[in-house]
């Protein structure tokens, strides 16, 4: 608000963040920075605070489900606390974190010096700040939303919804969404656009097709979603009848809107991590990727079935045996083209010179367990399966399986992984496999038992259950093994912490990595490349290392012999990088203010906050893009 | 500061020949069609569903709402004229383009207010029934998109008027006018769906 009526003082700021972003230090540096690999650690650190926070939120789930009877939170904050565990664990956890290997990774991957729009980027992940601050705001403002991630109508409809927690929730991801599609509109381009010469599409490594891929899927989604967001709130605000029966509005459109939104979102939340492990797996089994164009088609052919299978989620609406048969048929389709990257994977193991490293621990753990994830879902593909399993913890445990046990799993995969490249020291290797095998042992004691539970019928999102179900042995497991979760992440943080101060020395390429950037120093300079390279094949840097000998097994490259001879030398002073900026962050604030003007009807705070965004427009506009 | 270019946002060889801001203008309309596309789709469910009235043949005066919709679309002609203009370097017609373009905008808004005004007046909010829900949000909607092009195009012009626009940088008109072209095309939608065939 500042920003507003002391315009002087900003342009003052403005020129100290200059001086201070030139140095690379302080603060500000940080704030009005366009830097990728600094975005892309913002967004890392802020997605593991808010893992904390929904972790909080499940632990307590779990504590009040411990025992029947369970007095521990009382059931409306009960409603709470799921709904905010699965918004943050999916808005703020996964998909910020996956943006934050898009971020860090990608620009390198291609031989890039930064994304396309470096701004925008800076945007980006503000918004994401702010749209998660908003969400938590509602604690603030009467009560965190209520209605499950999901958010049904009519349930979220204002009659019978009064507070103000579906309002933020609502605003909250509207404004998720922007940070979201901002963030697919720069890495499409920057995929296309800025790949280094002779980076040809199919020379790419997996993970960047896989950004690419999310991308789109991100671009083409979540409209559907922010049409439905739109609409709930001109019903809960103005009185408009989308989801109101009385008018003859129907709750189901709501949730076919939500699904061509949620399903693709699942894909969303995996494709990302399904790159990460094609990078991990190729690496240390010192192998190429095996069939690499069946794993990019294949991902490709998942992204663009996503987008028809999102009945599946509505067969007990009543939607009529042929379409509930058509759509059962297309989920069973899209488990083919995941299928192929299963064998694919293990291929690349096949054989290979395996060194079990903690991100091989996670990748193979992501491997076990996405499968289990995916069969289950084949499971509900199944219409009369899934007419048993509707919203039971058969569900529960089947989506844990794959947005836990497959994407977190390969989004620590690829921390411990690229860690090093961006601290420059590698992550403690004994407390990365006590790391890692907690968390195999905790995530399993956690939800297996949901899937017997969810077979012996217990329902979702009941805040507690009587005595006598026979359910309490598999409860009390369940929340032993959410905790022995929580002490595995325990585990994790110490060796950040452990690593970050005295762990060993990475150098510029601690694995023997394939792609480009374990080429660059650890960690990369503010320009990545000191001169861009040119492209000469697939796993680029390797072939720069080894030649095949005559077993196919690979041979040293005589040292030195394959350096120097890439592209043109630049000097250091004559790379010339994006300046920082103030109004990306300026514009996002506006976004929030924007949002609360109308979560209260107050139009002055609604004009404040166009205002806000406005002046972060047009600054944004007017700052010289080219200085010269 | 040294006087140099920035890095990414004025790289000119690309790795696909495109323009980034190019590129980013046509995705973002990508997205922009999957939006008006679930808000036409909401239209067209609810489309007859209305339990009461005002019914769309109560409320609509087509000869009037083919006049601000022909407006419009001569407003995308002004538009591709200052597009054509700005590449040529022939300014003071870009400047002149680049007025009237976003005055014929102004124009079907207020035609738009005008026509919403007359359907209040005659009862129908955006409570009364499935049909005041669904239209009032979906053409909303559509003048929301039409005045961001007026202030979009007003800047240009003013920009242009400082002499900052030129050949040089005619991307950038280039840019508005893809943009206003598509929320042109959407009004075509929009009206063909939502008056022409009110009556079948």
């Amino acid at each position: 608000m500042a920003t507003i009526s002391q315009p002087v003082s900003v342009l003052e700021a403005l020129r100290r963040v200059r001086q201070e972003a030139a140095t690379y230090r302080g603060i500000w540096s940080w704030i009005a920075t366009v830097d990728h690999k600094r975005i892309g650690v913002l967004y890392g650190v802020t997605a593991f605070l808010f893992l904390l926070a929904g972790g909080i939120e499940a632990l307590l789930i779990r504590l009040q489900l411990a025992t029947p009877n369970g007095k521990v939170v009382s059931p409306e904050v009960y409603n709470q606390l799921f709904t905010m565990h699965g918004t943050t664990m999916i808005f703020l956890v996964v998909m910020p974190m996956a943006a934050a290997f898009f971020n860090l990774i990608v620009p390198l991957q291609i031989g890039a010096r930064d994304v396309a729009f470096p701004r925008l980027n800076a945007f980006s992940y503000w918004t994401f700040l702010m749209g998660g601050l908003l969400l938590h705001a509602s604690v603030l403002a009467g009560g965190a939303p209520n209605g499950g991630w999901f958010g049904y109508a009519p349930l979220t409809e204002f009659p019978y919804n009064p507070g103000h927690g579906i309002d933020f929730w609502a605003m909250g991801l509207q404004i998720l969404g922007v940070s979201s599609m901002a963030g697919a509109f720069n890495f499409i381009v920057t995929i296309l656009n800025m790949r280094a010469p002779g980076m040809s599409l199919f020379r790419m490594p997996v993970f960047v097709w896989m950004t690419l891929a999310t991308a789109f899927l991100i671009i083409l989604a979540m409209p559907v979603i922010a049409v439905a967001l739109f609409q709930l709130e001109f019903d809960r605000l103005f009185g408009a009848n989308f989801f109101n029966p009385v008018k003859g509005g129907t709750p189901l459109l709501w949730q076919h809107l939500f699904w061509i939104f949620g399903h693709p979102e699942v894909y969303i939340l995996i494709l990302p991590v399904m790159g990460i492990i094609s990078e991990v797996l190729p690496t240390f089994s010192q192998k190429p990727l095996f069939g690499y164009p069946f794993v990019v088609f294949s991902g490709i052919a998942i992204a663009f079935m996503s987008f028809g299978v999102w009945a599946h989620h509505m067969y007990t609406t009543g939607l009529g045996p042929i379409a509930n048969a058509a759509f059962g048929v297309s989920t069973i389709l899209i488990a083919v083209p995941t299928g192929v990257k299963i064998f694919n994977w293990l291929a690349t193991l096949w054989g290979g010179n395996i060194s079990l490293r903690p991100p091989l621990m996670f990748a193979v753990g992501f491997i076990a367990m996405f499968v289990i994830g995916g069969l289950t879902g084949v499971t509900h593909s199944m219409v009369p399966s899934d007419y048993q399993q509707q919203d039971t913890y058969y569900v529960v445990a089947h989506f844990h399986q794959v947005l836990f046990g497959g994407a977190l799993f390969g989004l620590f995969a690829g921390i411990y992984y690229w860690f090093p490249k961006f601290t420059g020291r590698l992550l403690n290797e004994k407390l990365g496999q006590l790391h890692f095998w907690l968390m195999l042992l905790g995530f399993n004691l956690t939800f297996q038992p949901m899937m017997i539970l969810g077979l012996m019928g217990m329902p979702r999102r009941i805040y507690t259950y009587p005595q006598g179900m026979g359910w309490d042995e598999w409860n009390l497991l369940a929340t032993i093994g959410s905790f022995v979760i929580a002490l595995s992440v325990l585990v994790f943080m110490a060796n950040v912490v452990v690593s970050l101060r005295r762990g060993e020395e990475a150098g510029a390429d601690p694995w023997d990595g394939r792609t480009l950037e374990w080429s660059i120093p650890s960690p990369p300079p503010p320009y990545n490349f000191r001169h861009i390279p040119v492209v000469r094949a697939r796993d680029d840097f390797w072939h720069r290392k080894y030649v095949e000998g005559p077993e196919g097994r690979p041979v040293p490259v005589v040292a030195g012999g394959a350096h120097d001879e890439h592209g043109q030398q630049e000097d250091e002073e004559h790379i010339h990088l994006p300046s920082p900026s103030y109004f990306p962050l300026i514009c996002s604030l506006g976004l929030p203010i924007f949002a609360l003007g109308f979560i209260f009807k107050d139009y002055a705070l609604v004009a404040a906050g166009a205002v806000v965004i406005l002046y972060g427009i047009y600054g944004w506009a007017l700052e010289p893009a080219t200085e010269g | 500061m040294t006087h140099q270019p920035r890095l990414a946002e004025t790289t000119l060889e690309t790795a696909t020949g495109l323009d980034n801001r190019k590129l980013l203008m046509w995705l973002f309309l990508a997205s922009e069609a999957v939006f008006f596309g679930s808000l036409i789709a909401t239209y067209l469910l609810y489309r007859g569903q209305s339990l009461q009235g005002p019914y769309p043949g109560d409320v609509f005066n087509i000869p009037f709402t083919s006049v601000s919709s022909f407006i419009l679309l001569m407003s995308s002609t002004t538009m591709a004229l200052a597009v054509g203009a700005a590449h040529r370097g022939q300014l003071h017609q870009m400047r002149t383009w680049l007025l009237v373009t976003p005055l014929l905008g102004i124009s079907f808004l207020a035609g738009q207010a005008f026509e919403f005004t007359e359907f209040y007046r005659k009862g129908l909010t955006l409570s009364s029934n499935l049909f005041g829900t669904t239209f009032y949000v979906l053409t909303g909607f559509h003048g929301a998109h039409v005045s961001v092009g007026v202030l979009i195009l007003l800047s240009l012009w003013a920009a242009a008027m400082l002499g900052k626009i030129g050949r040089h940088n005619a991307i950038n008109v280039e840019l508005a006018g893809l943009y206003w072209h598509f929320v042109d095309i959407v009004w075509i939608v929009i009206f063909t769906l939502v008056y022409l065939l009110e009556p079948l």
